[in-house]
């Protein structure tokens, strides 16, 4: 079923005089006009031009735009690299009550006792799983928690007056944050080769690897879904250089409980609370970034974090080797509430099961998928897997994103594609812990069904979507990056 | 064991298409010497009836805005969420979707985006607006980052006034980049026309100034832009959205970027995030080759049907890496939708009134609480929902007797600023009722 009603661009259904919120009469005696209080100078000569619509026309359209999105809870999605796991409805109804939900952020220490013990928790979970005992909660997302870690290098490499290391390795595979995160932070990126394992070429990371070499970025299990066998070699060449290692810990989902980065020889790394303690995606965020560094790196952290003393709680600001702030605020607190009492809720046997679990499911789908893809590198892999999808685009002209495409007409999200680079016609697959086998089968299947389609259908797939193949040079082209009404269109500056 | 659906059954029979006879084979890459091997030291696990009254036990130790009368602002404020705001962020086809790159399954996401960017140019009259970064701090350092990418200047300026912690995020990220970073003194409460030329040259990539201010005091926007655009800068301003509804905005007054913190706009306060970084600015290929983050862009489909997709990706890390506008990836996707909620529900006439109960409602409070002897205005300059106030003793010590009859009456400025170290800020929300602005004044009598 597709109910239009109401979903219109929000100003096309607009009528002067409609409304939804009202808000009481003033009951402070104010009888002078606005412009006694603030100068005209300062006022607006009329009001924002938003749309004027009436409750029941803004439930229609916001609830009926909301069905023409795949989520987790309407469809399985696998989408690589993200960790689409199911998000506990629990962590909402606690999330919502007001004894969280209205707790101002510059409110007193002593009016915060609960929240700031819930936080302390949290960062003592989180040195725990990663094995680096010091944690800021601070970054907003996982490129936040990159940039902060290396805002910490820069600093400690500072401190130490070795303000030479101006390189950032990041291997060929690497998310795109983490280049982007290494050039904001004023290095110089140098890219490692993968090997034909998927692994990082050992060979080609000696020959980069030197005294100017500030950070390796390094995403371990990588976004091959393959671990690191020589992590411990590679942490120990990068130490035995005066280099720190940083884990991107988007795949955290694949080692809790398992093996733990400060074990395995990293230095500072970031989680996405979002991906692997289950705070929901919202669409694109919010997400949460917090990062865990080693003991020597810990007066570099982001001020404030919580500390306890005695029975007490206190937000300690005073951190003079601190980098400063990178967001304003104690961080997405609302995303590491919800991750804290998924954590609470798993406890240790659980967050190893998960593991466990994300594994196996990866695994199975993956010898589904073997059966009807190439996988390029080999098994077991841990929580997720990139096939190709070159073969039959060489044989049938299907692509990977014809495949995706193709996918949404059975109902499944795609798995992300084109990613990483190393692999032609990727599809990344992340089935997580939370899906069925049952779920799994009928995915492989419908994958296995799809190559012997009729390669036309599969070319103009989806179907049965509300739009299908969208334009996207036409969209860079034309630049319509908001709602105008019709009668100006022609004389947008930038359709000249 | 919750959320995972194997049963044994399944699991053996996974195992054995995989061919591997236990999970743990599955981890045989994991070298012996790096496995822990141990459990990890958590506590738990808990029943989801544990839970809840785990976490009710612990929210009970805090007073919060629900509990008390909440005076307290300094960029994040007690405003009304309208129920619709939490009915439509609450649909989990919104809130466990991820970033709408496949178009075809994400278009409530990508026209409910569309819609906030839309909302969002309209709300400012600025031309362009993003998908959301993730706070008003970090959304006036992308704005920094963007000036010196069009300027290709190396300077930049900043009003003391602008919010301290938004100052601190901006010397982060210019401690790391080829840039100085300069503040401006703001004795008076604002910045002064006069002041301003003295702090600007040709190597000014941009001036920020927040207008209310830190202090909830008004700035003159005018003059800030025709100096910054005199010398050839950009002119950076960070604005309150609900100020919106009555004051002039960021395009009346020539800003080239204008960026907020979005949490008034149906977000709630919850100790300071999730909240919505707003970026707009003008519409200029220059601006827009350096704009960061996410847009949305509409087009057709294959069938000539109008729909929408993320548009002008080269920019982003995904694709440019090391040299993307900016490293975000996940922005505030959620906080966007509730953003757009909340303006629909609210409309013109609902953001104007809003405003301007707020303004009347400070007003009235600055009013009361400035005739208790020794107890006056700091700054004589205009202002909107948020004022300062000197106070006689010691403002820690006042603000806890206040705690104690039940305010979170104001903000202490000393933390932030040594010489204000006598003064408080107060922000009155349209929430705020007579009663509750009175009562206030009488306990501060009490506590004087």
């Amino acid at each position: 079923m597709n109910n239009t009603q109401s979903t219109e661009v929000l100003f096309e259904f607009s009528k002067p005089g409609r409304r939804c919120h009202r808000v009481p009469a003033c009951d402070v005696p104010s009888p002078q006009p606005l412009s006694e209080l603030i100068p005209a100078n300062f006022l607006a000569k009329s009001s924002p031009a938003l749309p004027e619509v009436g409750e029941i026309d803004l439930i229609r359209h916001f609830t009926n735009l909301s069905t023409r999105n795949m989520s987790i809870d309407t469809n399985f999605y696998p989408l690589g690299s993200c960790t689409m796991k199911y998000n506990p409805k629990r962590h909402e109804r606690l999330a919502s009550l007001p004894g969280f939900a209205a707790l101002h952020p510059l409110q007193d220490d002593s009016t915060l006792q609960g929240i700031l013990e819930i936080l302390y928790e949290m960062q003592q979970f989180l040195a725990e799983i990663s094995g680096l005992p010091a944690v800021s909660l601070q970054p907003a997302a996982g490129a936040q928690g990159e940039l902060t870690a290396l805002y910490v290098a820069a600093a400690y490499f500072r401190d130490k007056g070795e303000t030479h290391r101006r390189k950032v390795l990041v291997p060929d595979s690497a998310h795109g944050t983490n280049p982007a995160s290494a050039a904001l932070a004023g290095f110089d990126t140098v890219t490692i080769k993968s090997g034909l394992d998927g692994l990082v070429d050992l060979h080609d990371l000696k020959t980069k690897l030197s005294d100017d070499t500030a950070v390796f970025m390094i995403t371990n299990p990588n976004t091959l879904g393959l671990f690191e066998t020589q992590i411990k070699t590679i942490t120990d060449w990068l130490h035995a250089k005066g280099a720190l290692v940083y884990l991107d810990g988007a795949n955290m989902n694949a080692i809790l409980g398992i093996t733990r980065p400060g074990d395995f020889g990293a230095d500072m790394q970031h989680y996405n609370v979002h991906k692997t303690f289950t705070g929901p995606h919202g669409g694109g965020g919010p997400g949460s970034g917090p990062i865990a560094v080693r003991d020597f790196l810990a007066p570099y952290l982001p001020a404030p974090i919580v500390v306890k003393e005695g029975d007490q709680y206190r937000l300690n600001y005073d951190m003079p080797k601190s980098i400063g702030r990178v967001r304003s605020f104690f961080g997405n607190v609302g995303i590491l509430f919800r991750g804290y009492c998924y954590i609470r809720t798993l406890g240790a046997e659980g967050l190893k099961r998960v593991a466990q679990h994300a594994v196996l499911n990866a695994n199975y789908l993956r010898t589904r998928v073997a059966q009807i893809f190439d996988i390029p590198h080999p098994g077991p892999c841990m929580h997720e897997f990139v096939a190709s999808a070159r073969s039959l685009l060489r044989e049938r002209k299907i692509s990977a994103k014809d495949i995706c495409k193709r996918l949404l007409d059975y109902s499944f999200h795609a798995p992300t594609v084109y990613f990483p680079l190393v692999v032609p016609e990727a599809l990344m697959m992340e089935p997580t812990e939370t899906e069925s086998k049952e779920t799994l089968d009928a995915f492989a299947n419908t994958l296995a069904r799809i190559q012997d389609e009729d390669p036309e259908i599969v070319r103009t797939a989806p179907h049965t979507h509300i739009v299908s193949r969208p334009d996207e040079v036409k969209a860079a082209k034309d630049q319509k990056l908001r709602w105008k009404p019709p009668t100006a269109t022609s004389s947008l500056s930038h359709e000249r | 064991m919750p959320y995972i659906l194997n049963t044994p059954d399944d699991e053996k029979a996974m195992l054995a298409a995989i061919g591997v006879s236990s999970i743990e084979d599955l981890f045989a890459k994991v070298p012996p010497e790096v496995r822990l091997n141990r459990l990890l030291n958590i506590p738990g696990p808990m029943a989801e009836m544990e839970l809840q009254a785990h976490v009710l036990r612990l929210l009970a130790k805090n007073q919060s805005a629900a509990n008390t009368i909440c005076f307290l602002g300094g960029g994040a404020y007690d405003h009304f969420i309208p129920s619709v705001v939490d009915v439509i962020a609450g649909r989990s086809e919104y809130y466990t979707a991820y970033t709408p790159y496949q178009a075809e399954a994400s278009q409530g996401t990508l026209q409910a985006i569309f819609e906030y960017q839309s909302l969002m140019c309209v709300l400012t009259g600025m031309d362009v607006a993003n998908a959301s970064l993730y706070d008003g701090g970090s959304a006036t350092a992308e704005a920094m980052l963007m000036a010196l990418g069009i300027t290709k200047r190396s300077e930049v300026v900043v009003a003391e006034s602008v919010h301290p912690e938004y100052r601190q995020v901006l010397a982060t990220y210019a401690a790391n980049l080829n840039c100085q970073l300069r503040t401006v003194p703001t004795p008076e409460g604002f910045l002064n026309p006069n002041d301003i030329r003295a702090c600007l040259s040709e190597a000014t990539a941009c001036i920020i100034v927040q207008s209310p201010n830190f202090f909830g005091h008004l700035e003159d926007m005018e003059a800030v832009a025709a100096a910054a655009h005199s010398v050839g800068g950009l002119f950076v301003a960070s604005f309150d959205p609900i100020s919106l509804g009555i004051l002039q905005r960021p395009g009346d007054y020539r800003a080239d970027i204008a960026v907020a913190e979005g949490q008034g706009l149906g977000v709630p306060l919850q100790f300071g995030g999730p909240y919505l970084g707003i970026l707009t600015c003008r519409d200029d290929p220059r601006f827009l080759r350096k704009i960061p983050g996410r847009l949305v862009g509409e087009t057709v489909d294959r069938h000539g049907q109008r729909c929408w997709v993320l548009t002008l990706q080269p920019r982003e890390q995904h694709i440019a890496r090391a040299n993307a506008t900016s490293n975000i990836c996940t922005n505030q996707g959620l906080l966007a939708l509730r953003a757009a909620v909340y303006l629909t529900a609210l409309g013109p006439q609902g953001l104007k009134e809003t405003a301007e109960l707020c303004t009347r409602k400070a007003h009235y409070a600055a009013e009361q609480l400035t005739r208790i002897p020794g107890v006056s205005l700091r700054f004589r300059t205009p202002f909107f929902k948020e004022f300062t106030l000197r106070v006689p003793g010691d403002p820690i010590n006042l603000l806890a007797k206040l705690r104690s009859a039940g305010f979170l009456a104001g903000l202490p400025l000393g933390r932030w600023y040594p010489h204000l170290a006598d003064c408080i800020s107060i922000a009155v929300t349209e929430q705020r009722t007579q009663a509750e602005i009175d009562g206030l004044a009488a306990a501060l009598r009490d506590c004087l």
